[in-house]
């Protein structure tokens, strides 16, 4: 990809720290707030101590912390220049864990990195992202109307949902194309290519679904519909429930609530954080939460609309939508609102990889944010 | 690109974004709407269920499936167990619980640790076994206390019971709680009481025994009491496994066999295995309702090894039984023909070594029908010498010695049939007298009785029949029970007429080594083959003073063997017999395999003659 060299027509010579000034520190203070919510409801989780989850929670925000504003004065250009190789490289990592997987004779999905174990799959979808952001800058809007120019960004999309679809990981890989088509559509295809791709999915998957060994199938059976096994999934959604609505308007209090205490809640620490808190701060907690992450949402909707390079428009928006995607899912999945399971809250749950890559990927939304007047070059068409 | 393209491409951006935003908080604000419904309009009705009520997800445990026999006799089945049992979410203290149970009734320590770990381990929603096979003045006991007992329940779970006991213990295997960790696949495998295979048809067939779980919802209050019944899904019952032995043959074949014998009889025609005996045996119910430390100590100290099936994993050399898939390799390889003869002057030397002749005065000259049938050991050195251990072994293998079988008894040893790369993959060389002492049946081999039958019943019929149990899963028919349904050896029927001839000739010619043992008048003719292997080497001098292994303690006496099949013109029954230490096959396996196959044709026989007459 070629990118024109010109210098920016602001100094860059005032060094970093005008830069680091420059940051949007109330965007800082309101990731602040959300983790802070996360340490809450991870010590209530962990029976009114920090240990073994908020502690350890505190410690990865404060590290994810200082990754994302090491990225954030990164330049954009160079960001760009690397999109394609961060997506080889995301490929490489999530086709290690397949091949690592298979010789250990088991579903494999992390790398072991000592401190803490990474999800490629989870990271794959940052890199993908920017991918396709870089891929479609090129791009003027007539170039975007020809199908060909569309292949390569599909394959794109769809060799790491394959790689993941056979770790087997269904909802993440769901999520990676959904956040595919999010790119897609911000980038100007036409909605009757959606309507088209949409048809031959929906032609190819009883096909596929007919191929598929009868243990796979079962799988996909309980994702789509966990209340069919009502002593896995289906009775943590129930109880879930349960957590909620007795959660009431003002909520139960701070460590009083007695579904997740009494360990009828599972998984309190991770899928079901929400839940934890929304037990214990009622409705008000939930819908302040909620706002919060909403928040988080909007700033990287305002980046993306205040942003004069499509590649940036893109990234941000696609970050966005990431973000966006993990919060729906998980609290439409506790709330019994869509039948699915896995998917964590992130910067409130328990665990380090969800927190770190969403964390990574707001540090390049603060790049897009600090190089909005670059010049990345135009499109070709 | 111009800056009025750069414009249109952000004013599509602009307002895609827009588009995206709006869907995406839509759909944030449709999650407020449903916590709203959640928490604020259904929160009364929440709160009840999570203070006063609780949702209890109940699994209904599958009547595991029965074993039946050949005709359709319980040989595995289930009898009612009352238990008590404790589920943690309704009991407001488990320990206080625990401790006035066992006021009730006494609790060791081990029971309490155990029943302590399983509450851990186990969704508090799950009843955990505290006590089973109660007796009714226990259970009056605890309805009496229920009011000082909360969460204790008392219901009525199923023992696995065997009627035939000891007799089929080998076959059928025994059942007994799952190990730690084995819980994780299967939810059923986490109710209190809940028993899988742990050898033989039930380890075999314990999923198909086992069905699958059921559930019910319920709704209960905080005593535990079910307030209502919510959703009910209905699990599988396990399906009935109906295996080819007879049980009363069985029994009637045990009875003979004393401790140390085996006896395998097969079905030569489909390799159905009709019976299976070992002496001594154990009981499996004794398994049921837990093994006492010293009763398992006495089991696995004996030195008789009560709980090892001698048909399947007791290991012995073939000796002369071995001698037909000699004659047959040396015909496939075309280094003797059928009436070719050799010389036995007693002994045959290679080098300085001197092998023997079981005769010392030699055979004469003898031909392979001849050979088999005195079980001449001269003619197979000589056999064994022109076509090389590799080829034997090949064709030991195709008769199933030393290879898997495919019976469905967990464990059961494949043996061995050494070659030469074998021996020397140890770092020996294999020379020439190796194969000679090959050649009849003693050296390395590792042979079951269950292979010994499996040989027989494919020289009795020409095919590769595989000896199993299944006959009906579930009412279903399996594959395999004619003939036509297993392929053939790929021997030419002329060699394979030869050797049956011979072994015919073993019981009921003149001079045959098994001649005393010919079957009773009006049952038919059987053919054999008898072997008697060293369990020691016979010394030079020994040898010189006129070696006689009856004067041997018993333990270092020779094994007996004889296999047979029956009747001679059309094969049906295939028999192996090994008695440990018998002395020789003619004198001790031979009459045993004799007295069986008699009580196989008159029992068999009987039993087709009564169903044509219905």
């Amino acid at each position: 990809m070629r990118f024109e060299r010109r210098l920016l027509a602001r100094d860059r010579g005032s060094g970093l720290l005008r830069k680091f000034w420059a940051l949007p520190w109330s965007f800082v203070l309101l990731l602040g707030l959300v983790a802070a919510v996360g340490y809450v409801a991870l010590y209530s989780a962990g029976g009114g101590s920090p240990e073994p989850y908020a502690a350890r929670h505190a410690v990865r925000f404060g590290f994810g912390l200082v990754l994302m504003l090491s990225v954030a004065m990164v330049d954009i250009r160079l960001i760009a220049r690397l999109a394609w190789l961060g997506y080889a490289a995301g490929i490489g990592l999530l086709a290690s864990v397949l091949a690592a997987g298979q010789m250990g004779g088991g579903a494999q999905r992390w790398i072991d990195l000592g401190v803490m174990q990474l999800q490629p799959s989870e990271l794959m979808k940052i890199l993908l992202v920017i991918a396709l952001a870089a891929w479609f800058h090129r791009a003027s809007h007539e170039r975007v109307g020809n199908p060909l120019f569309l292949v390569p960004p599909l394959l794109a999309v769809l060799l790491p949902a394959v790689l993941i679809l056979r770790q087997p990981n269904l909802g993440t890989a769901l999520i990676l194309v959904a956040l595919g088509g999010i790119m897609f559509f911000a980038a100007g295809v036409r909605l009757w290519k959606f309507a088209l791709v949409a048809a031959a999915a929906a032609v190819a998957a009883p096909i596929a679904y007919d191929n598929l060994h009868a243990y796979q199938r079962a799988r996909i059976t309980t994702f789509l519909d966990p209340e069919s096994d009502p002593l896995g999934a289906g009775y943590n959604i129930i109880q879930s429930k349960i957590a909620l609505g007795s959660g009431g308007i003002w909520g139960k209090g701070f460590l009083q609530g007695t579904q997740g205490h009494l360990n009828f809640l599972p998984e309190k620490q991770t899928d079901f954080i929400f839940t934890m808190w929304a037990e214990e701060f009622g409705f008000v907690g939930a819908i302040s939460l909620l706002t919060l992450l909403a928040g988080v949402i909007l700033f990287g909707f305002l980046v993306a609309l205040r942003c004069r390079h499509q590649f940036g428009r893109l990234v941000a928006i696609g970050i966005a939508s990431n973000f966006f995607l993990y919060v729906f899912v998980n609290v439409a999945m506790v709330t019994g609102t869509i039948p699915v399971g896995g998917v964590p809250l992130p910067m409130i749950s328990h665990g380090g990889s969800a927190m770190l890559t969403v964390m990574l990927g707001f540090g390049v939304l603060l790049s897009v944010h600090l190089n909005r007047d670059a010049d990345l070059g135009a499109a070709r068409d | 690109m111009s800056r009025r393209e750069e414009e249109r491409r952000r004013s599509v951006f602009t307002r895609r974004a827009l588009v995206l935003g709006g869907m995406q908080f839509a759909a944030l604000g449709l999650l407020g709407a449903r916590l709203h419904h959640l928490q604020v309009r259904e929160g009364p009705r929440y709160a009840t269920l999570s203070d006063e009520n609780r949702l209890s997800v109940r699994l209904l445990a599958p009547p595991r499936g029965r074993i039946l026999d050949r005709e359709g006799r319980v040989v595995a089945g289930n009898d009612l167990n009352w238990r008590a049992v404790l589920t943690a979410e309704q009991a407001v203290d488990v320990q206080a619980t625990l401790e006035t149970f066992s006021r009730i009734i006494p609790l060791s320590d081990a029971e309490r640790s155990r029943i302590e770990r399983d509450i851990r381990r186990r969704r508090r929603f799950v009843p955990v076994l505290v006590r089973e096979f109660l007796t009714w003045e226990e259970m009056a006991a605890i309805e009496l206390n229920a009011p000082d007992l909360p969460g204790i329940s008392v219901d009525v779970g199923s023992a696995r019971v065997f009627p035939e006991a000891e007799h089929l213990a080998h076959i059928v295997g025994y059942v007994a709680p799952p190990a730690e960790g084995e819980t994780e696949n299967d939810p059923l495998l986490m109710l209190p009481g809940i028993r899988v295979g742990r050898a033989g048809i039930e380890r075999h067939h314990d999923r198909v025994l086992r069905g699958r779980a059921g559930t019910v919802q319920l709704e209960v209050n905080v005593v535990g009491r079910v307030i209502r019944e919510m959703n009910r899904q209905e699990g599988v019952p396990g399906a009935d496994v109906q295996i080819s032995v007879d049980a009363e043959f069985q029994r009637m074949v045990r009875a003979k066999c004393e401790i140390g014998t085996s006896a395998v009889v097969l079905d030569a025609r489909n390799g159905e295995v009709l019976a299976m005996a070992t002496q001594p045996s154990f009981d499996p119910n004794i398994f049921s309702s837990g093994v006492s430390a010293e009763q398992w100590r006495e089991w696995t100290r004996s030195r008789a090894t009560p709980l090892i099936n001698k048909v399947t994993n007791g290991l012995y050399a073939p000796g002369s039984t071995f001698k037909m898939v000699v004659a047959l390799a040396a015909f496939e390889a075309r280094v003797a023909t059928h009436g070719e003869t050799v010389f036995c002057p007693g002994h045959m030397d290679l080098g300085d070594t001197r092998f023997h002749c079981h005769n010392r005065h030699g055979h004469g000259w003898v031909d392979a029908r001849a050979a088999i049938k005195v079980s001449c050991d001269v003619y197979f050195y000589e056999m064994a010498r022109r076509v090389g251990m590799d080829r034997i072994a090949a064709m030991a293998r195709r008769f199933g010695l030393g290879v898997p079988l495919e019976i469905e008894l967990p464990g059961t040893r494949a043996g061995l049939v050494p070659t030469r790369a074998w021996r020397q993959a140890r770092g020996h060389a294999w020379n020439l007298g190796d194969t000679l002492v090959h050649g009849i049946g003693q050296g390395f081999y590792q042979i079951t009785p269950l292979a010994l039958a499996t040989m027989t019943a494919r020289i009795a019929t020409g095919r590769a029949v595989q000896p199993h149990l299944t006959r009906a899963i579930g009412g279903q028919p399996v594959q395999g029970t004619r003939a036509e349904d297993w392929p053939s050896l790929g021997i030419p029927e002329r060699d394979l007429r030869l050797v049956r001839d011979a072994m015919w000739a073993v019981v009921n010619e003149q001079g045959g080594t098994a001649r005393a043992s010919r079957l009773p008048a009006g049952l038919g003719q059987m053919a054999g083959k008898t072997g008697t292997t060293q369990v020691r080497r016979i010394s030079r001098e020994q040898r010189e003073r006129g070696f006689n292994a009856a004067t041997l303690p018993r333990e270092f006496r020779p094994h007996a063997l004889f296999v047979a099949y029956a009747p001679h013109d059309s094969p049906r029954f295939a028999i192996a017999v090994v008695v440990e230490h018998g002395l020789s096959g003619s004198a001790a396996a031979a009459p045993l395999a004799r007295d069986i196959l008699a009580d196989a044709i008159r029992h068999f026989g009987g039993q087709r003659l009564a169903e044509a007459a219905r």
